[in-house]
Protein backbone atom coordinates (compact mmCIF):
# COMPACT_ATOMS: atom_id res chain seq x y z
CA UNK A 1 0.00 0.00 0.00
CA UNK A 2 1.39 3.43 -0.92
CA UNK A 3 0.27 4.86 2.43
CA UNK A 4 2.38 2.35 4.33
CA UNK A 5 5.43 2.88 2.12
CA UNK A 6 5.14 6.60 2.62
CA UNK A 7 5.00 6.27 6.40
CA UNK A 8 8.00 3.97 6.53
CA UNK A 9 10.43 5.98 4.43
CA UNK A 10 12.69 8.42 6.24
CA UNK A 11 11.38 11.28 4.10
CA UNK A 12 7.72 10.17 4.13
CA UNK A 13 4.92 12.49 5.20
CA UNK A 14 4.31 10.69 8.50
CA UNK A 15 7.89 10.82 9.66
CA UNK A 16 8.33 14.42 8.48
CA UNK A 17 5.46 15.50 10.71
CA UNK A 18 6.80 13.50 13.64
CA UNK A 19 10.33 14.89 13.29
CA UNK A 20 8.76 18.31 12.69
CA UNK A 21 7.36 18.39 16.23
CA UNK A 22 10.75 17.28 17.61
CA UNK A 23 12.30 20.22 15.69
CA UNK A 24 9.92 22.63 17.47
CA UNK A 25 11.12 21.39 20.87
CA UNK A 26 14.82 22.02 20.16
CA UNK A 27 16.61 24.30 22.58
CA UNK A 28 13.92 23.69 25.17
CA UNK A 29 13.31 21.73 28.38
CA UNK A 30 10.83 18.86 28.73
CA UNK A 31 9.84 18.38 32.37
CA UNK A 32 8.46 15.32 34.18
CA UNK A 33 5.24 16.22 36.02
CA UNK A 34 3.03 14.13 38.29
CA UNK A 35 0.01 16.42 38.69
CA UNK A 36 -1.77 19.46 37.27
CA UNK A 37 -0.03 21.92 39.61
CA UNK A 38 3.43 20.72 38.56
CA UNK A 39 2.38 20.93 34.90
CA UNK A 40 1.28 24.55 35.41
CA UNK A 41 4.58 25.39 37.12
CA UNK A 42 6.48 23.81 34.22
CA UNK A 43 4.53 25.80 31.61
CA UNK A 44 4.86 29.01 33.60
CA UNK A 45 8.62 28.46 33.88
CA UNK A 46 8.89 28.10 30.09
CA UNK A 47 9.05 24.31 29.53
CA UNK A 48 8.46 23.39 25.86
CA UNK A 49 6.61 20.23 26.87
CA UNK A 50 5.68 18.15 29.92
CA UNK A 51 5.98 14.40 30.45
CA UNK A 52 2.94 13.18 32.39
CA UNK A 53 3.66 10.32 34.79
CA UNK A 54 2.48 8.97 38.12
CA UNK A 55 5.90 8.62 39.73
CA UNK A 56 9.14 10.30 38.62
CA UNK A 57 12.11 7.94 38.15
CA UNK A 58 13.62 8.76 41.60
CA UNK A 59 10.39 7.52 43.25
CA UNK A 60 10.15 4.44 41.02
CA UNK A 61 13.71 3.60 42.02
CA UNK A 62 13.03 4.11 45.72
CA UNK A 63 9.61 2.44 45.90
CA UNK A 64 10.11 -0.45 43.49
CA UNK A 65 7.14 -2.41 42.11
CA UNK A 66 6.01 -2.56 38.49
CA UNK A 67 6.14 0.85 36.81
CA UNK A 68 3.45 1.18 34.12
CA UNK A 69 1.94 3.81 31.82
CA UNK A 70 0.29 6.65 33.78
CA UNK A 71 -3.48 6.58 34.35
CA UNK A 72 -5.36 8.04 31.37
CA UNK A 73 -7.39 10.26 33.71
CA UNK A 74 -4.19 11.90 35.02
CA UNK A 75 -2.82 12.41 31.51
CA UNK A 76 -6.12 13.94 30.36
CA UNK A 77 -6.16 16.37 33.31
CA UNK A 78 -2.66 17.51 32.40
CA UNK A 79 -3.59 17.87 28.71
CA UNK A 80 -6.51 20.08 29.81
CA UNK A 81 -4.33 22.17 32.12
CA UNK A 82 -1.57 23.30 29.70
CA UNK A 83 -1.29 24.57 26.12
CA UNK A 84 2.16 23.06 25.45
CA UNK A 85 2.60 19.51 24.03
CA UNK A 86 2.12 16.65 26.49
CA UNK A 87 4.24 13.49 26.41
CA UNK A 88 3.70 10.21 28.28
CA UNK A 89 5.68 7.01 28.73
CA UNK A 90 4.83 3.50 27.55
CA UNK A 91 6.73 0.38 28.66
CA UNK A 92 9.33 -0.99 26.22
CA UNK A 93 7.47 -3.26 23.78
CA UNK A 94 4.03 -2.46 25.23
CA UNK A 95 2.28 -1.39 22.05
CA UNK A 96 -1.16 -1.58 23.68
CA UNK A 97 -0.15 1.11 26.20
CA UNK A 98 1.10 3.14 23.23
CA UNK A 99 -2.24 2.65 21.42
CA UNK A 100 -4.03 3.98 24.50
CA UNK A 101 -1.69 7.00 24.72
CA UNK A 102 -2.30 7.78 21.05
CA UNK A 103 -6.08 7.48 21.54
CA UNK A 104 -5.93 9.96 24.46
CA UNK A 105 -4.19 12.51 22.20
CA UNK A 106 -0.72 12.50 23.77
CA UNK A 107 1.64 14.48 21.47
CA UNK A 108 4.78 12.33 21.94
CA UNK A 109 5.19 8.81 23.37
CA UNK A 110 8.38 7.90 25.25
CA UNK A 111 9.07 4.17 24.95
CA UNK A 112 11.00 4.26 28.18
CA UNK A 113 13.43 2.11 30.13
CA UNK A 114 12.26 3.97 33.24
CA UNK A 115 9.10 1.84 33.22
CA UNK A 116 9.26 -1.94 33.69
CA UNK A 117 9.84 -3.51 30.24
CA UNK A 118 6.90 -5.50 28.80
CA UNK A 119 8.83 -7.36 26.09
CA UNK A 120 12.38 -8.68 26.40
CA UNK A 121 12.86 -9.12 22.64
CA UNK A 122 10.83 -6.57 20.70
CA UNK A 123 10.54 -2.81 20.91
CA UNK A 124 7.30 -1.21 19.66
CA UNK A 125 6.88 -0.92 15.87
CA UNK A 126 6.66 2.84 15.95
CA UNK A 127 5.88 3.15 12.22
CA UNK A 128 2.44 1.77 13.01
CA UNK A 129 1.53 4.94 14.94
CA UNK A 130 0.59 8.50 13.94
CA UNK A 131 1.90 9.84 17.25
CA UNK A 132 5.68 10.38 17.27
CA UNK A 133 7.96 8.40 19.59
CA UNK A 134 11.12 9.23 21.51
CA UNK A 135 13.43 6.41 22.64
CA UNK A 136 16.53 6.24 24.80
CA UNK A 137 19.96 5.16 23.58
CA UNK A 138 23.41 4.61 25.05
CA UNK A 139 25.31 4.36 21.78
CA UNK A 140 24.91 4.96 18.05
CA UNK A 141 23.81 1.42 17.19
CA UNK A 142 21.01 1.53 19.73
CA UNK A 143 19.92 4.98 18.48
CA UNK A 144 19.80 3.79 14.86
CA UNK A 145 17.90 0.60 15.75
CA UNK A 146 15.23 2.76 17.40
CA UNK A 147 15.15 5.11 14.39
CA UNK A 148 14.75 2.08 12.10
CA UNK A 149 11.71 1.11 14.20
CA UNK A 150 10.28 4.60 13.63
CA UNK A 151 11.49 6.77 16.52
CA UNK A 152 11.31 10.48 15.62
CA UNK A 153 13.59 11.60 18.45
CA UNK A 154 16.46 10.02 20.37
CA UNK A 155 17.50 10.91 23.90
CA UNK A 156 20.49 9.70 25.87
CA UNK A 157 19.36 7.27 28.55
CA UNK A 158 21.75 8.47 31.25
CA UNK A 159 20.69 6.98 34.58
CA UNK A 160 17.21 8.25 35.37
CA UNK A 161 16.18 9.25 38.87
CA UNK A 162 19.68 9.79 40.23
CA UNK A 163 20.38 13.50 39.73
CA UNK A 164 23.84 12.27 38.65
CA UNK A 165 24.71 13.47 35.15
CA UNK A 166 27.69 11.13 34.62
CA UNK A 167 25.92 8.56 32.43
CA UNK A 168 24.11 11.15 30.34
CA UNK A 169 27.57 12.57 29.58
CA UNK A 170 28.97 9.12 28.83
CA UNK A 171 26.14 8.26 26.42
CA UNK A 172 26.22 11.60 24.61
CA UNK A 173 30.00 11.45 24.18
CA UNK A 174 29.72 7.86 22.95
CA UNK A 175 27.08 8.69 20.30
CA UNK A 176 28.95 11.81 19.12
CA UNK A 177 32.28 9.93 18.97
CA UNK A 178 30.77 7.07 16.97
CA UNK A 179 29.11 9.47 14.54
CA UNK A 180 32.39 11.35 13.98
CA UNK A 181 34.19 8.06 13.37
CA UNK A 182 31.73 7.12 10.60
CA UNK A 183 32.34 10.35 8.67
CA UNK A 184 35.93 9.40 7.83
CA UNK A 185 35.16 5.85 6.62
CA UNK A 186 35.17 4.93 2.93
CA UNK A 187 32.02 3.62 1.24
CA UNK A 188 33.42 0.08 1.40
CA UNK A 189 34.01 0.30 5.14
CA UNK A 190 30.41 1.33 5.89
CA UNK A 191 29.09 -2.22 5.37
CA UNK A 192 31.31 -3.55 8.15
CA UNK A 193 30.42 -0.52 10.30
CA UNK A 194 26.73 -1.43 9.93
CA UNK A 195 27.55 -4.92 11.15
CA UNK A 196 29.56 -3.63 14.10
CA UNK A 197 26.88 -1.20 15.20
CA UNK A 198 24.14 -3.78 14.52
CA UNK A 199 22.25 -1.07 12.67
CA UNK A 200 20.72 -0.81 9.17
CA UNK A 201 23.26 0.04 6.47
CA UNK A 202 21.09 2.87 5.02
CA UNK A 203 21.04 4.69 8.37
CA UNK A 204 24.78 4.16 8.92
CA UNK A 205 25.40 5.66 5.49
CA UNK A 206 23.15 8.62 6.25
CA UNK A 207 25.07 9.37 9.48
CA UNK A 208 28.42 8.94 7.67
CA UNK A 209 27.37 11.62 5.17
CA UNK A 210 25.91 14.17 7.58
CA UNK A 211 27.81 13.48 10.82
CA UNK A 212 24.53 13.60 12.75
CA UNK A 213 21.47 11.50 13.52
CA UNK A 214 18.60 11.72 11.01
CA UNK A 215 16.30 12.79 13.90
CA UNK A 216 16.87 15.28 16.74
CA UNK A 217 19.17 14.10 19.54
CA UNK A 218 18.10 15.20 23.04
CA UNK A 219 19.55 14.42 26.46
CA UNK A 220 18.01 12.80 29.54
CA UNK A 221 18.90 10.80 32.63
CA UNK A 222 20.34 12.58 35.68
CA UNK A 223 20.22 16.25 34.66
CA UNK A 224 19.47 18.17 37.88
CA UNK A 225 21.00 21.67 37.71
CA UNK A 226 21.31 24.57 35.24
CA UNK A 227 25.00 23.68 34.88
CA UNK A 228 24.10 20.06 34.01
CA UNK A 229 21.74 21.32 31.28
CA UNK A 230 24.43 23.64 29.86
CA UNK A 231 26.99 20.80 29.94
CA UNK A 232 24.75 18.47 27.91
CA UNK A 233 23.91 21.22 25.39
CA UNK A 234 27.60 22.00 24.93
CA UNK A 235 28.28 18.31 24.39
CA UNK A 236 25.82 18.29 21.49
CA UNK A 237 22.33 17.73 22.95
CA UNK A 238 19.62 19.62 21.06
CA UNK A 239 17.23 19.83 24.04
CA UNK A 240 16.97 18.62 27.64
CA UNK A 241 14.67 16.29 29.56
CA UNK A 242 14.55 16.91 33.31
CA UNK A 243 12.91 14.19 35.34
CA UNK A 244 13.41 14.17 39.06
CA UNK A 245 15.59 17.31 39.18
CA UNK A 246 12.83 19.91 39.51
CA UNK A 247 10.12 18.57 41.78
CA UNK A 248 12.16 16.34 44.14
CA UNK A 249 14.02 17.07 47.37
CA UNK A 250 16.39 14.73 49.22
CA UNK A 251 16.58 11.49 47.26
CA UNK A 252 13.00 10.61 46.39
CA UNK A 253 10.57 12.95 48.18
CA UNK A 254 8.47 15.29 46.04
CA UNK A 255 8.36 18.98 46.94
CA UNK A 256 4.85 19.81 48.17
CA UNK A 257 4.02 22.37 45.47
CA UNK A 258 0.30 22.20 46.18
CA UNK A 259 0.33 23.15 49.87
CA UNK A 260 3.71 24.62 50.79
CA UNK A 261 4.43 28.04 49.19
CA UNK A 262 8.16 27.86 50.01
CA UNK A 263 8.51 24.45 48.36
CA UNK A 264 6.48 25.66 45.35
CA UNK A 265 8.85 28.62 45.05
CA UNK A 266 11.82 26.26 45.15
CA UNK A 267 10.42 24.19 42.28
CA UNK A 268 9.69 27.35 40.27
CA UNK A 269 13.23 28.65 40.81
CA UNK A 270 14.77 25.37 39.61
CA UNK A 271 12.48 25.08 36.60
CA UNK A 272 13.08 28.66 35.43
CA UNK A 273 16.84 28.41 35.92
CA UNK A 274 17.13 25.21 33.87
CA UNK A 275 15.04 26.72 31.06
CA UNK A 276 17.25 29.83 30.89
CA UNK A 277 20.45 27.76 31.13
CA UNK A 278 19.33 25.58 28.19
CA UNK A 279 18.89 28.63 25.91
CA UNK A 280 22.05 30.42 27.09
CA UNK A 281 24.12 27.23 27.42
CA UNK A 282 27.16 28.95 25.92
CA UNK A 283 27.07 32.06 28.10
CA UNK A 284 28.84 31.45 31.45
CA UNK A 285 27.85 34.87 32.82
CA UNK A 286 24.14 34.12 32.44
CA UNK A 287 24.69 30.55 33.71
CA UNK A 288 26.29 31.99 36.86
CA UNK A 289 23.36 34.37 37.39
CA UNK A 290 20.68 31.69 37.04
CA UNK A 291 22.61 29.16 39.11
CA UNK A 292 22.64 31.70 41.92
CA UNK A 293 18.85 32.07 41.79
CA UNK A 294 18.21 28.37 42.41
CA UNK A 295 17.08 27.49 45.92
CA UNK A 296 17.90 23.87 46.75
CA UNK A 297 18.76 20.87 44.58
CA UNK A 298 17.77 17.23 44.93
CA UNK A 299 20.37 15.35 46.94
CA UNK A 300 20.36 12.55 44.42
CA UNK A 301 22.09 9.22 44.29
CA UNK A 302 25.59 8.71 42.87
CA UNK A 303 25.22 6.46 39.83
CA UNK A 304 28.47 4.65 40.70
CA UNK A 305 26.87 3.45 43.95
CA UNK A 306 24.04 1.65 42.12
CA UNK A 307 24.37 -2.10 41.66
CA UNK A 308 24.54 -3.22 38.04
CA UNK A 309 21.22 -5.09 38.32
CA UNK A 310 19.44 -1.93 39.53
CA UNK A 311 20.47 0.21 36.54
CA UNK A 312 17.57 1.37 34.34
CA UNK A 313 19.76 2.13 31.31
CA UNK A 314 20.48 -1.54 30.54
CA UNK A 315 16.79 -2.13 29.77
CA UNK A 316 16.26 -2.23 26.00
CA UNK A 317 19.03 -3.04 23.54
CA UNK B 1 29.60 46.79 -3.69
CA UNK B 2 30.80 43.20 -3.24
CA UNK B 3 28.38 40.28 -3.41
CA UNK B 4 28.88 39.66 0.31
CA UNK B 5 27.81 43.16 1.31
CA UNK B 6 24.59 42.72 -0.66
CA UNK B 7 23.60 39.78 1.51
CA UNK B 8 21.28 41.17 4.18
CA UNK B 9 22.05 40.15 7.78
CA UNK B 10 18.87 38.58 9.10
CA UNK B 11 18.51 37.63 12.75
CA UNK B 12 16.78 34.42 13.83
CA UNK B 13 15.35 34.50 17.36
CA UNK B 14 17.12 31.52 18.99
CA UNK B 15 15.40 31.20 22.38
CA UNK B 16 14.27 27.74 21.29
CA UNK B 17 12.51 26.09 18.33
CA UNK B 18 13.60 25.29 14.78
CA UNK B 19 15.87 28.32 14.43
CA UNK B 20 18.61 26.22 12.80
CA UNK B 21 16.23 25.22 9.98
CA UNK B 22 15.46 28.92 9.37
CA UNK B 23 19.16 29.77 9.36
CA UNK B 24 19.73 27.11 6.65
CA UNK B 25 16.81 28.46 4.61
CA UNK B 26 18.14 32.03 4.84
CA UNK B 27 21.66 30.99 3.85
CA UNK B 28 20.17 29.28 0.78
CA UNK B 29 18.11 32.38 -0.07
CA UNK B 30 20.91 34.93 -0.32
CA UNK B 31 21.01 36.18 3.29
CA UNK B 32 23.39 35.82 6.24
CA UNK B 33 21.62 34.38 9.31
CA UNK B 34 22.54 35.58 12.82
CA UNK B 35 21.27 33.87 16.01
CA UNK B 36 19.63 36.29 18.47
CA UNK B 37 19.27 35.48 22.19
CA UNK B 38 19.98 38.86 23.80
CA UNK B 39 18.78 42.44 23.09
CA UNK B 40 22.24 43.66 22.05
CA UNK B 41 22.33 40.99 19.33
CA UNK B 42 19.59 42.89 17.44
CA UNK B 43 22.05 45.67 16.64
CA UNK B 44 23.13 45.99 13.01
CA UNK B 45 20.54 43.50 11.76
CA UNK B 46 18.48 44.24 8.65
CA UNK B 47 15.54 42.04 9.61
CA UNK B 48 14.40 39.24 11.94
CA UNK B 49 12.72 35.84 11.78
CA UNK B 50 10.80 34.47 14.75
CA UNK B 51 10.84 30.68 14.25
CA UNK B 52 8.46 27.86 15.05
CA UNK B 53 8.58 26.41 18.55
CA UNK B 54 6.47 26.92 21.65
CA UNK B 55 5.06 30.44 21.79
CA UNK B 56 4.54 30.30 25.58
CA UNK B 57 8.22 29.39 26.13
CA UNK B 58 9.36 32.25 23.91
CA UNK B 59 6.94 34.69 25.54
CA UNK B 60 8.09 33.82 29.09
CA UNK B 61 11.64 34.46 27.97
CA UNK B 62 10.82 37.79 26.37
CA UNK B 63 8.87 38.96 29.39
CA UNK B 64 11.65 38.07 31.83
CA UNK B 65 14.36 40.29 30.38
CA UNK B 66 14.27 43.55 28.44
CA UNK B 67 13.91 41.58 25.23
CA UNK B 68 10.12 42.08 24.83
CA UNK B 69 10.30 45.89 24.46
CA UNK B 70 13.50 45.80 22.41
CA UNK B 71 12.03 43.19 20.10
CA UNK B 72 8.79 45.11 19.67
CA UNK B 73 10.54 48.30 18.70
CA UNK B 74 12.78 46.33 16.30
CA UNK B 75 9.70 44.70 14.72
CA UNK B 76 8.00 48.11 14.35
CA UNK B 77 10.92 49.48 12.34
CA UNK B 78 12.36 46.47 10.46
CA UNK B 79 11.11 43.67 8.20
CA UNK B 80 10.08 40.66 10.28
CA UNK B 81 8.77 37.17 9.47
CA UNK B 82 7.16 34.77 11.96
CA UNK B 83 6.28 31.12 11.39
CA UNK B 84 3.77 29.28 13.59
CA UNK B 85 4.82 30.31 17.14
CA UNK B 86 6.48 33.34 15.52
CA UNK B 87 3.23 34.32 13.79
CA UNK B 88 1.45 34.04 17.16
CA UNK B 89 3.98 36.41 18.76
CA UNK B 90 3.56 38.99 15.95
CA UNK B 91 -0.27 39.07 16.00
CA UNK B 92 -2.44 41.86 17.37
CA UNK B 93 -4.52 39.39 19.40
CA UNK B 94 -4.02 35.75 20.49
CA UNK B 95 -6.79 33.33 21.53
CA UNK B 96 -6.94 29.78 22.99
CA UNK B 97 -5.70 30.81 25.49
CA UNK B 98 -5.32 34.61 25.29
CA UNK B 99 -1.69 35.67 25.75
CA UNK B 100 0.49 38.74 25.26
CA UNK B 101 2.01 39.43 21.84
CA UNK B 102 4.15 41.99 20.05
CA UNK B 103 1.13 43.35 18.15
CA UNK B 104 2.88 44.38 14.93
CA UNK B 105 0.60 42.39 12.60
CA UNK B 106 -3.07 43.32 12.19
CA UNK B 107 -4.42 39.79 12.70
CA UNK B 108 -6.20 37.68 15.30
CA UNK B 109 -4.73 34.21 15.68
CA UNK B 110 -5.99 31.10 17.49
CA UNK B 111 -3.41 28.67 18.96
CA UNK B 112 -3.53 24.88 18.40
CA UNK B 113 -6.57 25.50 16.20
CA UNK B 114 -6.57 22.20 14.30
CA UNK B 115 -6.04 19.94 17.32
CA UNK B 116 -3.07 18.07 18.74
CA UNK B 117 -0.02 16.45 17.11
CA UNK B 118 -2.08 13.58 15.60
CA UNK B 119 -3.95 16.28 13.63
CA UNK B 120 -0.75 17.78 12.17
CA UNK B 121 -0.64 17.58 8.36
CA UNK B 122 1.16 18.43 5.14
CA UNK B 123 -1.11 20.18 2.60
CA UNK B 124 -0.74 22.14 -0.64
CA UNK B 125 -2.17 25.57 -1.48
CA UNK B 126 -2.49 27.86 -4.45
CA UNK B 127 -0.24 30.79 -3.79
CA UNK B 128 0.37 34.29 -5.07
CA UNK B 129 4.09 33.49 -5.03
CA UNK B 130 5.35 32.50 -8.49
CA UNK B 131 5.97 28.80 -9.25
CA UNK B 132 2.78 26.83 -8.64
CA UNK B 133 1.36 25.14 -5.56
CA UNK B 134 3.05 25.60 -2.22
CA UNK B 135 3.70 22.80 0.29
CA UNK B 136 2.58 23.69 3.81
CA UNK B 137 3.82 21.69 6.84
CA UNK B 138 1.39 22.25 9.73
CA UNK B 139 2.55 21.15 13.22
CA UNK B 140 0.03 21.76 16.04
CA UNK B 141 -0.75 24.79 13.93
CA UNK B 142 -2.51 28.04 14.79
CA UNK B 143 -5.23 29.58 12.57
CA UNK B 144 -5.54 33.21 11.47
CA UNK B 145 -9.18 34.05 12.17
CA UNK B 146 -9.25 37.79 11.41
CA UNK B 147 -7.08 40.12 9.35
CA UNK B 148 -7.04 43.89 8.94
CA UNK B 149 -7.59 45.73 5.61
CA UNK B 150 -3.88 46.12 4.85
CA UNK B 151 -3.15 42.39 5.08
CA UNK B 152 -2.44 40.59 1.80
CA UNK B 153 -3.15 36.83 1.69
CA UNK B 154 -0.49 34.77 -0.15
CA UNK B 155 -1.71 31.21 0.65
CA UNK B 156 -4.64 29.63 2.45
CA UNK B 157 -6.21 26.52 3.99
CA UNK B 158 -9.98 25.93 3.92
CA UNK B 159 -10.53 29.59 3.04
CA UNK B 160 -8.45 30.89 5.97
CA UNK B 161 -5.13 32.67 5.37
CA UNK B 162 -1.95 30.68 6.11
CA UNK B 163 0.67 33.02 4.63
CA UNK B 164 0.15 36.76 4.91
CA UNK B 165 2.00 40.02 4.38
CA UNK B 166 1.32 43.46 5.77
CA UNK B 167 3.89 46.02 4.66
CA UNK B 168 7.23 44.67 5.88
CA UNK B 169 5.72 42.03 8.17
CA UNK B 170 5.20 38.44 6.97
CA UNK B 171 3.63 35.54 8.86
CA UNK B 172 2.95 31.85 8.14
CA UNK B 173 0.91 29.43 10.24
CA UNK B 174 2.90 26.58 8.64
CA UNK B 175 6.65 25.85 8.47
CA UNK B 176 8.25 26.79 5.12
CA UNK B 177 11.63 26.17 6.80
CA UNK B 178 10.74 22.44 6.90
CA UNK B 179 10.38 22.20 3.09
CA UNK B 180 14.08 22.17 2.16
CA UNK B 181 13.55 21.77 -1.60
CA UNK B 182 11.35 24.87 -1.97
CA UNK B 183 12.72 28.16 -0.66
CA UNK B 184 10.16 30.49 -2.30
CA UNK B 185 8.78 31.81 1.00
CA UNK B 186 12.20 32.66 2.45
CA UNK B 187 13.20 34.10 -0.91
CA UNK B 188 10.12 36.35 -0.84
CA UNK B 189 11.13 37.56 2.62
CA UNK B 190 14.76 38.17 1.63
CA UNK B 191 13.50 40.11 -1.43
CA UNK B 192 11.24 42.14 0.87
CA UNK B 193 14.24 42.90 3.11
CA UNK B 194 16.35 43.95 0.13
CA UNK B 195 13.61 46.27 -1.18
CA UNK B 196 13.05 47.91 2.24
CA UNK B 197 14.95 51.16 2.77
CA UNK B 198 17.49 50.21 5.39
CA UNK B 199 17.74 51.78 8.81
CA UNK B 200 20.86 49.98 9.91
CA UNK B 201 22.41 48.66 6.71
CA UNK B 202 25.68 50.34 5.96
CA UNK B 203 25.88 51.58 2.37
CA UNK B 204 29.39 51.02 1.17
Amino acid sequence: MPQENENKSVSGTGLRLKVGLAEMLKGGVIMDVMNVEQARIAEEAGAVSVMALERVPAMIRAEGGVARMAKPSLIKQIIQAVSIPVMAKARIGHFAEAQILQAIGVDFIDESEVLTPADETHHIDKHAFTTPFVCGARNLGEALRRIAEGAAMIRTKGEAGTGDVVHAVQHMRQIVKEMKALTVLSEQELYAAAKEHQAPYELIRMVARTGKLPVPNFSAGGIATPADAALMMQLGAEAIFVGSGIFMKERATPLDVENDPAEREEAVSRAKAIVIATTHYNDPKILAEVSEQVTGTMKGLAAAAIEESQLLQTRGW
Amino acid sequence: MSAESERPRIGVLAIQGDYAAHADALAQSGATPVEVRKPEELEDLDALIIPGGESTTMLKFLERGKLFDELRSFCQSHPVFGTCAGAILLAREVRNPPQASLGVLDAVIERNAYGRQIDSSILFSDTRLPGGKLEMVFIRAPRIIETGPEVEVLAHRDGRPTLIRQGKVMAATFHPELTPDDRRVHQAFVDLVKSTPSITRKVS
